[in-house]
């Protein structure tokens, strides 16, 4: 059997055991930490690098053009040539997508200069007018799917809280989960500040998943929390701290099998997208849901079982628990 | 006997599984042979090629567009679309204010333009005209037996010579108010004489300035005009609606009519020009209503309206009624539209696209099955086979809803299909990591079985919950692709269940029956020794101290052999009693 499938019997019956909840204040302050570097770099940046689609623009497309082996560097010229020659003092961004595809990107132009620069393109490439494919974008387009995604976001965050609630009988529950929520997001949307990647609406379509994701996943978790800390009574031998760290720890093999199954999609998407087509809606997703279904099952180890702890260990009943089992110790101690 | 029940439940499932997926094939089946459906799910833009257009109103702050005002609009749009003969096209509205015209290839600019030039409804004096109306403009409740329609249709044929009469204008003067056949002039008759009413559909944006003279047919292409300057613009309307007209005895008549009221400018200027067109005989008598550059209607005026409440009579139909109340209402959206954004895809970009998705979805499919056979071993062909039945019912829902509801499957669409194996194959880690903590815990595999399905089908419950919650939220408030995404994401959170409870569960129950998987083959994934398992009765276990791994292991063989027969009975009795339920 594999090395894992040792390492979760070990983890079940807590030959080895990970000190989650003890050492909860080192992982607060990774988790501080990761926040401010997220948070200050991208400030340091000087904020988000937004896509066309929050901007406002003109976009082109040459497909099939055997100018990209000459590189970025050629066909920015080009492109430069041919759209100066439309529209004087335009400057283009120019970048390669997929195997033979340019990408230019231009402030808004008329419809008039659209399908001029278009002609231009085509000649300039020596592909077909067809394969010119335009778009423009309203810099409210981006805006828009913004602000409707914040609604959304709000909307989410107070109904899954509240079927947690229910569900789980604590609102703490709710809470810790929801706190690593918005830590995931924070250090997802860091990577693209930090990196100054684009953020486009595919984008974040993937924030917005990542939403799901996280909460999903320390679900899961709190499910073996519940289950192990139901099962204690008052005489029970664990304290609650121990009972949570125990359930974090069974469900450890399970943490790691599914972030591995629920990356390797997504990487693939990501690898698949980036190499076949460069930039775009794929790439922009695949990139945000990768690095957030990570992030999403280390908070719910190390951020939201912990805070939950934290959040509960002051309970009158909780704290009794503790103190029997001190009193057990005690006296196995005497019978030495 | 509690074996075969399971059995039998077990294979009960399977069959419900399959009852399921011949409903949808024959649902599917049923929508190709009767409805024109596929069977492949219709793509959307990105993943065809195409233009997709994005409108949005221009509103002052503090306005809002209502649904109602909204339906007009994707009316009105689809109209001037239709019209200028592109077919398949897709109009929809997004988010409550926005509205999103989809044709495959790519526009021509004059039918851009069409869809841009927002809905214009105004009022214009006849100046002239090849056929007069059997419309007529009253006050409200003072229609007289003369103005019925028989009567104004045989008034027709006489006021049919109004035009040659009125081919001789005098150019030089200029016109002195809108009804002035100075207007008129010897280039503008000659337009009007060549003119076309087949053009006015096809080119669209028939507009002219609102204090100049206007070429323009009815409708239908029957009736061709000169019309006056703007008189009343369509905002004036207060309220337009369809209903049985009420003689001056007040006594309700078969005869349909549309009651217009104007707010207090438009009651101003309509009564200026009723009262000025009144006195004419000839076609100049006659009202038109222009929508977007055609005449919907041009009543002749029968009274001077003082009141703003005048009443439309004619041949009208109930539905013609309703329908000329509604462009009335609506036509005049104080709203224009502005293109948003206007996205053209190629169709070599669309098919690259779906084409990366699919091979990203093999090979990540591919890698997950690897993973699985790495941890599960025989289990991952479990793994496998719940993965395939979840894709194949979930093909078979999108096809049926892209069918049934006009659901096109979108790039980020696609990308959540991709995404969802990772969240549907998590179930069944969830569910055989219960199954091996069972096991670990010292009961057989079948009781294993039975008692982890509990626990697990709990957690895989809460979490689709949750996961199904943030698709539907999406989908409800979020705009443009996001709804995509969330779609697929939600239909397979609901196939994670069906398949996990319709699917895996029962192969786990009768696998665990075969002797591979019952016995704990080393290879199944599911043997005891190798995870540990020790006979710690009553669901309790003791924490091995200071005792290798591997000691463990070994020990736990040896304790498995000493069983009393109690104990190995208490065991069985634990997985049984379950499964006797």
């Amino acid at each position: 059997m594999s090395k894992l499938t040792q390492f979760g019997n070990d983890l079940y019956t807590g030959a080895r055991s990970f000190d989650f909840v003890g050492r909860r204040n080192t992982w607060y302050l990774i988790a501080i930490v990761m926040v401010v570097l997220a948070v200050g770099f991208t400030a340091l940046r000087g904020g988000f690098v937004f896509g066309i689609e929050f901007r406002g623009g003109s976009e082109f497309r040459v497909e099939g053009t055997s100018v990209v082996e000459q590189g970025t560097a050629a066909a920015t010229a080009i492109a430069d040539e041919a759209v100066s020659s439309v529209v004087p003092g335009a400057n283009p961004r120019v970048s390669i997508v997929g195997g033979d595809a340019i990408r230019v990107q231009t402030e808004q132009l008329t419809p008039t200069e659209t399908e001029e620069v278009r002609a231009v393109l085509a000649e300039a490439y020596g592909v077909a007018k067809s394969d010119v494919s335009s778009s423009f974008i309203g810099a409210t387009w981006g805006a828009d799917i913004t602000r409707q995604a914040i609604i959304a976001l709000a909307v989410f965050l107070t109904l899954a809280s509240i079927v947690l609630a229910l569900y789980f009988r604590t609102w703490k529950m709710s809470l810790a989960a929801i706190i690593a929520l918005v830590h995931d997001l924070i250090i997802t949307a860091g990577i693209y500040g930090v990196f100054g990647l684009e953020i486009t609406p595919a984008a974040v379509i993937g924030f917005l998943t990542i939403l799901g994701y996280s909460l999903y996943d320390t679900v899961v978790v709190f499910d073996k929390v519940r289950e192990n800390t139901s099962e204690d009574g008052v005489e029970s031998r664990r304290t609650f701290a121990q009972s949570v760290n125990l359930a974090v720890n069974q469900t450890l093999v399970r943490s790691i099998n599914t972030s591995i199954v629920a990356v390797l999609p997504t990487a693939s998407i990501l690898f698949v997208g980036s190499i076949l087509l460069g930039a775009g809606t794929l790439r922009d997703i695949a990139l945000a849901l990768a690095v957030g279904t990570v992030v999403a099952t280390y908070s719910s180890i190390f951020l939201a079982a912990p805070l939950y702890v934290h959040l509960r260990e002051n309970e009158p009943e909780l704290k009794k628990q503790g103190s029997r089992q001190r009193v057990a110790r005690t006296e196995s101690g005497a019978v030495r | 006997m509690a074996r075969s029940t399971t059995e039998r439940k077990a294979i009960r499932s399977l069959v419900w599984l399959l009852v399921i997926i011949i409903a949808l094939i024959a649902a599917n089946g049923a929508s190709v042979l009767f409805n024109n459906g596929q069977w492949t799910p219709k793509l959307a833009l990105d993943l065809e090629g195409g233009t997709q257009i994005t409108l949005s109103p221009q509103l002052a702050s503090g306005e809002t567009v209502t649904p109602e005002q909204l339906e007009r609009a994707v009316a009105i749009i689809r109209q001037r679309v239709d019209a200028s003969g592109v077919s398949e096209a897709e109009i929809n509205t997004q988010g409550n204010q926005n509205i999103v015209v989809s044709i495959p290839g790519e526009p021509d600019d004059a039918t851009r333009e069409r869809i841009s030039s927002s809905a214009k409804l105004e009022f214009r004096p006849v100046l002239v005209a090849d056929v007069p109306s059997t419309d007529a403009i009253d006050q409200e409740g003072t229609v007289d037996p003369g103005t019925d329609p028989s009567a104004s249709a045989s008034a027709a044929p006489d006021a049919s010579a109004a035009p040659d009469a009125t081919t001789e204008p005098t150019p030089s003067a200029s016109p002195t108010d809108a009804s002035d056949l100075a207007w008129v002039t010897p280039e503008l008759q000659e337009q009007f004489d060549t003119f076309d009413c087949a053009t006015v559909n096809a080119v669209g944006a028939n507009v002219a300035p609102t204090d100049e003279p206007l070429i323009t047919c009815e409708q239908d292409g029957s009736i061709k005009y000169i019309l006056g300057p703007v008189e009343v613009a369509g905002e004036r309307i207060a309220d337009a609606r369809a209903g049985l007209i009420t003689s001056p005895t007040g006594v309700t008549t078969n005869e349909w009519g549309v009651f217009i009221e104007f707010d207090g400018d438009g009651t101003t200027e309509f009564r200026t020009v009723t009262e000025r067109l009144i006195t004419f005989t000839d076609v100049r008598n006659q009202f038109a209503i222009v929508l977007d550059g055609s005449v919907i209607s041009a009543p002749r005026t029968n009274a001077a309206i003082t009141d703003g409440r005048p009443q439309i009579s004619g041949n009208f139909t109930e539905e013609s009624a309703l329908t000329l109340a509604d462009q009335l209402k609506f036509g005049a959206l104080p709203i224009g539209f502005e293109i948003q954004s206007s996205e053209n895809i190629s169709a070599t970009l669309g098919v690259a696209q779906l084409q990366s998705g699919i091979i990203a979805g093999i090979i990540g499919l591919i890698l997950v099955g690897i993973y699985a056979f790495l941890q599960y071993r025989a289990l991952g062909g479990v793994v496998l086979a719940s993965l395939v039945v979840a894709g194949v019912i979930t093909y078979l829902i999108i096809t049926y809803l892209s069918n049934q509801q006009g659901f096109r499957l979108s790039l980020a669409g696609v990308a959540g299909l991709v995404i969802s194996i990772g969240v549907i194959a998590d179930s069944f880690i969830v569910y055989f990591e219960r199954i091996r903590d069972e096991l670990r815990d010292g009961r057989s595999v079948d009781g294993a079985v039975e008692s982890g399905w509990k626990r697990a089908w709990r957690t895989i419950l809460i979490s689709d919950v949750i996961n199904f919650l943030a698709a539907v939220v999406l989908f409800v408030l979020a705009v443009g692709n996001v709804r995509g995404f969330a779609f697929t994401l939600g239909i397979t959170t609901i196939v994670d269940l069906i398949v996990v409870a319709l699917f895996t569960h029962p192969m786990m129950q009768l696998l665990a029956r075969t002797r591979f998987f019952g016995s704990g083959h080393p290879l199944s994934g599911l043997d005891p020794m190798a995870l540990g398992a020790v006979y710690r009765g009553r669901a309790q276990f003791r924490t091995p101290v200071g005792v290798t791994t591997t000691k463990v292991a070994s020990s736990s063989k040896e304790a498995q052999r000493r069983q009393t027969i109690a104990e190995r009975k208490a065991a069985q009795l634990s997985g049984e009693g379950k499964d006797a339920r």
